[in-house]
């Protein structure tokens, strides 16, 4: 496979983009999961859906976007979700888990009527549920790589606040943090990073690379700094030996990677166990 | 005037309950003031007050002599609150991440810890008696060490202020002893004024050199000689129920 990474481009732009997000999905995952924001992923994968079905059929009807990338509006989409989110958990301030079946089923509302006015499902759109090698384009790994080293800076800036405000909203409030700015960048980053991801895992699959290598870390890590490397090391583990086996066994890239990562959190599960004894 | 905390007839509200109604409150410099009150009776809501966490629909927060609305240094206050015993146990945090977060509004944005200040974080968890567990996880420990470590996470950035919401909720019988004798160390050796919030009023007539009694109103607010001269129907009344009060001989 190695002969073929260096022959073919597809190869390597899936490469790329499998090796960046499998940094970025599982180290905001962390942030994710300790929060309990763990579905917020799964309802903005579901609206940035939406965004994608919306760009194939502004592709299809009108022939000067037939160039657009759809991971373009899809972002766009997955940013505007997650603001309603945010809008929605003020309104609901005692049931704020409900934004998230609200924008879940609105994101897959819309799409089921995008992809209808577009007359049907296209092959397209399979690649975007469950990913795919060869669709990663050049310009995908510009858009994702400018995404990961947005992600990047954000963390390394806001660290510490970023961490009292996922051990301790309160406190980090009563500290002088600016809790509501923070948040707001955390939720934007979220939905850009889904929006990368999906190209590789697929939409029905990306929140489980932002959640699974976490699920798997949390067991075993000492302290926040170590959770956050151990899900970056499992989270390029399943994508790299993920993305192998489904060109080798030609399988479906997010399939594959996931049941990798489901592989390592059982792994993890069980040496906790036996440590315990 | 050397106030740390001064609260000008403030009225809190949710919906149409009354909660605060027009308090009047005032913390001199190297006080240790035992804020109680029965449940309910709006001791939460007046911190939240202080902290602005939550602002009051009439009156006015001093905090060391400026308007809450242009305090700035909040790092000059520590605050542990009644949550940390309800936080998530799973989080994968070490003791010394945790108590380093309490130097967060302190540094201020962009800037990471030096040697000085990891050099505090070590210093603050040896207060509280926690070293030899620095490095396990915050989920591991049990109730009272865990509420140690928020102290030391509250007193790591040496705050002037400390503010403590019924810290003890939680904590073993015989670590209160334990946890009282170690904040009335921090008000006479490290000059640290102290408000702690309890519906315990029996216990903390011990430590404490002043009292207040809140319950919506402020019913009592003196020095803790002046409580003690209280009649016991008097706190009784304003408790709700009857009490056995203890009194102690401070001279």
């Amino acid at each position: 496979m190695l002969e073929a990474l260096f022959q073919y481009e597809f190869l390597q732009n899936a490469f790329i983009v499998g090796i960046l997000i499998g940094f970025i999905a599982p180290l905001l995952g962390v942030f994710i999961v300790v929060r309990r924001l763990s579905l917020i992923a799964d309802a903005l994968s579901h609206v940035t859906l939406a965004g994608i079905a919306a760009s194939l059929l502004v592709q299809k009807k009108f022939l000067t976007f037939s160039t657009l990338n759809p991971i373009y509006i899809g972002m766009a989409f997955s940013v505007v979700g997650s603001l309603f989110i945010e809008k929605l958990r003020t309104v609901y301030k005692h049931y704020q888990e409900l934004a998230i079946p609200i924008i879940l089923s609105g994101g897959i509302g819309l799409s089921v009527i995008f992809i209808s006015l577009a007359d049907g499902f296209n092959t397209d759109l399979f690649s975007y549920l469950f990913g795919s090698v060869s669709a990663v384009s050049r310009t995908d790994v510009w858009a994702i790589s400018i995404i990961f080293f947005i992600v990047l800076t954000v963390i390394f800036l806001f660290y510490k606040e970023w961490f009292i405000l996922s051990f301790d909203e309160e406190y980090a409030q009563a500290s002088g943090v600016k809790v509501k700015s923070l948040h707001f960048v955390f939720i934007v980053l979220v939905a850009l990073v889904i929006a990368a991801s999906m190209r590789i895992v697929g939409i029905l699959l990306v929140s489980s690379l932002m959640t699974l290598p976490v699920a798997a870390s949390i067991r075993m890590a000492k302290g926040f700094k170590q959770a956050l490397w151990l899900s970056v090391i499992f989270g390029e583990f399943a994508v790299i030996v993920g993305l192998f086996l489904s060109y080798y066994l030609n399988l479906a890239p997010g399939g594959t990677i996931v049941l990798l990562a489901v592989c390592i959190l059982i792994g993890a599960i069980m040496w906790k166990k036996w440590k315990r004894g | 005037m050397d106030d740390i905390l001064r609260v000008e007839n403030v009225s809190f509200r949710y919906d149409d309950e009354d909660v605060l109604q027009h308090i009047n409150f005032r913390i001199p410099k190297g006080a240790f003031v035992g804020l109680v009150g029965p449940n309910g009776s709006g001791k939460s809501t007046l911190l939240k007050c202080i902290l602005r966490l939550l602002k009051p629909q009439t009156g006015q927060i001093f905090l060391f002599n400026t308007p809450i609305e242009q305090f700035k240094d909040w790092h000059k206050i520590g605050f542990v609150s009644q949550k940390a015993n309800s936080f998530n146990t799973g989080f994968p945090a070490t003791v010394y991440e945790v108590v380093a977060s309490g130097l967060t509004g302190k540094l201020g944005l962009f800037r990471r810890l030096n040697k000085s200040d990891e050099k505090a974080v070590y210093e603050a968890i040896d207060a509280v008696g926690m070293s030899p567990f620095i490095h396990r996880n915050i989920g591991e420990l049990s109730g009272g060490q865990q509420q140690r470590v928020f102290i030391a996470r509250a007193i790591v950035s040496q705050p002037e202020f400390l503010i403590l919401d019924e810290p003890t909720v939680g904590v073993d019988v015989h670590h209160v002893q334990n946890f009282y004798d170690m904040l009335e160390r921090l008000n006479k050796q490290h000059h640290m004024t102290l408000l702690l919030v309890t519906h315990d009023i029996g216990t903390i007539t011990e430590k404490v050199t002043h009292v207040a009694c809140l319950n919506k109103h402020l019913h009592f607010h003196g020095s803790v000689q002046q409580f003690a001269q209280l009649k016991t129907e008097d706190v009784a009344a304003f408790y709700g129920h009857h009490l056995h009060l203890l009194t102690h001989d401070h001279a």
